[in-house]
């Protein structure tokens, strides 16, 4: 589970520092669906880099899993990245030069499985997410959802205990907006935690826990009240 | 991550900007190409003249009349004229445990006729040994014979020129040539060799030294060659050669000792450094063109800055990071290597189809040379883009699109 406790992060913007994250306290546990909201610039997306260790808190505590994480190197935040965490993004970061399968292939090829296993692996993914007959297809030769889908796949290969999706249907029309939503509320009915960024009210109530945000603090969190 | 996992990215990311890194290719290329192309130009001209002298064999000594030095000094009062070398000098050197033969030569000019046809050819007095010292072959028939070097018997051997000129077609084995005023029969034939330092070897008559000696009424030899019994001995035969004559000539060192070894070495160790120079002056195209792959690798980091915060996103360290872009400047220069390999290869090939006199083979070292140096720029010149993408912040590449 994931427990913040005091986390502050400051930006220099010009001669001002800007608290993105001012003081935040916050427990999700384990299979739980939450949904951030709130308007640009209140430092939403920052907390999910926090909560993804991509970015460091300049304050406070950290613990995932019960581990103290704000402690760690390189090569160790790395490594929980790469089996604890799944990431989704808004522009779907799929490298253009790839197949949808060695997209897919990519965390398991950083994490140093050998390529028979990844093989099978990949090819159960593929079918997971109907992408079967797209796997030599290169990102520019998908459509939108499915380019999210290959980026579901990747996120998920590794079986992360955690995903985090940053506006994941931002980019997409409503009707595959909604397709991909119901493939990431399928994982959460799998015990995955899920914690996505989005600004649509619409996708934020299908959570089942909604934290709202304004200049980096929770302003409401529906799972306090509860 | 496996080696074969990195090479397998790195070739994908080169691929996917195929001009550029054909540019690059062709750059490191045209490097390694000079480097091979240059030296092997460098070690054909060191072997064409090394060559042309040692044809005369390493182990050869020319001894000559007379003390060349060039010392200051007014010339001495008493004239001073050195002995001459005569034959029984020549045979003396032969006690000698250095050396292992000795030819002596004798040398004129006489009128040679055969049936109607005459012509003024250059006379060789010489032993059997003469064809072993110079290492000369036969077309036809046999050398002169071992025998006393004092006889002096009537055969001859002659060279493919005056051999054509004065029996055409006919048969010259057999046949009885003169001399001067004497007769000589002709025993064989020289192969043809070309000029040799000077003596026109195919137009030469060969006769016993003792008969060149009494052709020419004079006693005294041009010169004497000797052969060393190896490399390793020439300086000791040298002494030997000076120790022996300056007994027989009453104390007096009178003779200059020429180590045709010394000579290639000197011209060995002349056009070896013109290699040198040649191949440092590629090297610094190599230079050039690491700086070149220094500056794709930093333009490719900004252009897939996104795509480093998304490695970064899936677990990559940066330690890993940073080996994926040394790969795929590491690959660069390989490439870039392998292709100039064959580019120079292929030219040094086709320079030596045009030009056979020039035996054009890069020298070994100087293709390893090539190809660590290409590597090693690649390289070293791909750590410092490897790292600015291994710091780089991941959020704020992910934010680039």
């Amino acid at each position: 589970m994931i427990r913040l406790r005091g986390i502050q992060r400051r930006f220099v913007v010009g001669d001002q520092s800007v608290h993105a994250l001012a003081d935040v306290s916050l427990d999700i546990t384990d299979g739980e669906y939450v949904a951030i909201m709130g308007p640009s610039g209140s430092g939403k997306s920052t907390l999910l880099h926090v909560i993804g260790l991509l970015d460091r808190p300049d304050a406070g505590e950290y613990r995932l899993s019960g581990r103290d994480v704000t402690t760690l190197d390189d090569d160790g935040l790395a490594h929980i990245r790469r089996s604890q965490i799944g990431f989704i993004f808004q522009f779907f970061h799929l490298v253009p030069r790839l197949s949808a399968a060695d997209n897919i292939a990519l965390p398991l090829v950083l994490a140093g499985i050998a390529p028979q296993r990844r093989a099978s692996v990949v090819a159960r993914a593929l079918e997971e997410f109907g992408l079967m007959d797209r796997a030599r297809h290169r990102p520019d030769q998908l459509s939108g959802g499915q380019r999210q889908r290959v980026a579901i796949a990747r996120a998920t290969v590794m079986e992360p205990a955690v995903l985090l999706a940053d506006e994941p249907t931002g980019n997409l029309d409503r009707a595959t907006g909604f397709e991909v939503i119901r493939i990431l509320e399928a994982l959460t009915d799998k015990g995955i935690t899920l914690v996505m960024v989005t600004h649509d009210p619409e996708l934020g109530r299908r959570a089942r826990r909604q934290i709202h945000m304004r200049d980096g603090r929770v302003v409401e969190d529906s799972g306090r009240r509860q | 991550m496996t080696l074969a996992d990195v090479l397998r990215f790195a070739g994908t990311a080169l691929r996917g900007y195929r001009r550029r890194s054909l540019l690059m290719l062709l750059a490191m290329a045209i490097g390694v190409a000079a480097v091979i192309i240059l030296t092997a130009l460098g070690e054909g001209a060191r072997r064409y003249v090394t060559g042309e002298f040692a044809s005369l064999g390493t182990h050869l000594l020319i001894v000559l009349p007379g003390r060349s030095e060039t010392t200051g000094g007014p010339p001495p009062l008493m004239g001073e004229t050195p002995r001459d070398l005569t034959l029984d000098d020549a045979l003396s050197l032969t006690r000698s445990l250095y050396v292992r033969r000795v030819a002596p030569i004798s040398v004129g000019s006489a009128p040679v006729s055969w049936q109607r046809r005459e012509r003024e050819v250059s006379i060789v007095g010489s032993t059997a040994s003469f064809i072993h010292v110079r290492h000369l072959r036969m077309a036809k028939g046999r050398f002169l014979p071992a025998m006393d070097p004092r006889r002096a018997k009537p055969v001859c051997v002659i060279g493919s020129t005056v051999r054509e000129q004065l029996f055409g077609p006919e048969a010259a084995l057999g046949q009885w040539l003169r001399v001067g005023d004497r007769r000589f029969r002709v025993l064989g034939v020289l192969a043809s060799e070309g000029r040799s330092l000077g003596i026109d070897l195919d137009d030469v008559v060969i006769i016993p030294v003792a008969s060149a000696q009494a052709l020419f009424d004079a006693p005294s030899l041009f010169r004497i060659l000797v052969e060393a019994r190896g490399r390793d001995v020439i300086g000791r035969a040298e002494q030997e050669v000076r120790r022996i004559i300056q007994r027989r000539h009453e104390g007096e060192d009178d003779i200059t000792v020429i180590a045709q070894d010394a000579l290639v070495a000197t011209f060995d160790r002349i056009f070896r450094a013109l290699t040198y120079t040649a191949a440092g002056i590629a090297a610094i195209s190599l230079a050039v063109a690491g700086i070149l792959i220094m500056n794709v690798m930093l333009v490719a980091i900004s252009q897939r800055t996104s795509e480093i915060g998304l490695l970064k996103s899936l677990g990559a360290s940066g330690r890993q990071v940073m080996v994926l872009f040394l790969a795929e400047a590491g690959l660069l220069s390989a490439s870039g290597a392998a292709l100039g390999l064959g580019l120079g290869l292929a030219a040094t090939q086709l320079a030596r189809q045009l030009w056979p006199v020039l035996d054009m083979v890069p020298p070994l070292w100087a293709v390893l040379a090539g190809l660590g140096v290409a590597l090693a720029t690649g390289l070293v010149f791909g750590v410092m883009p490897a790292r600015r993408a291994a710091r780089l912040d991941p959020v704020r590449a992910l934010s680039r699109r």
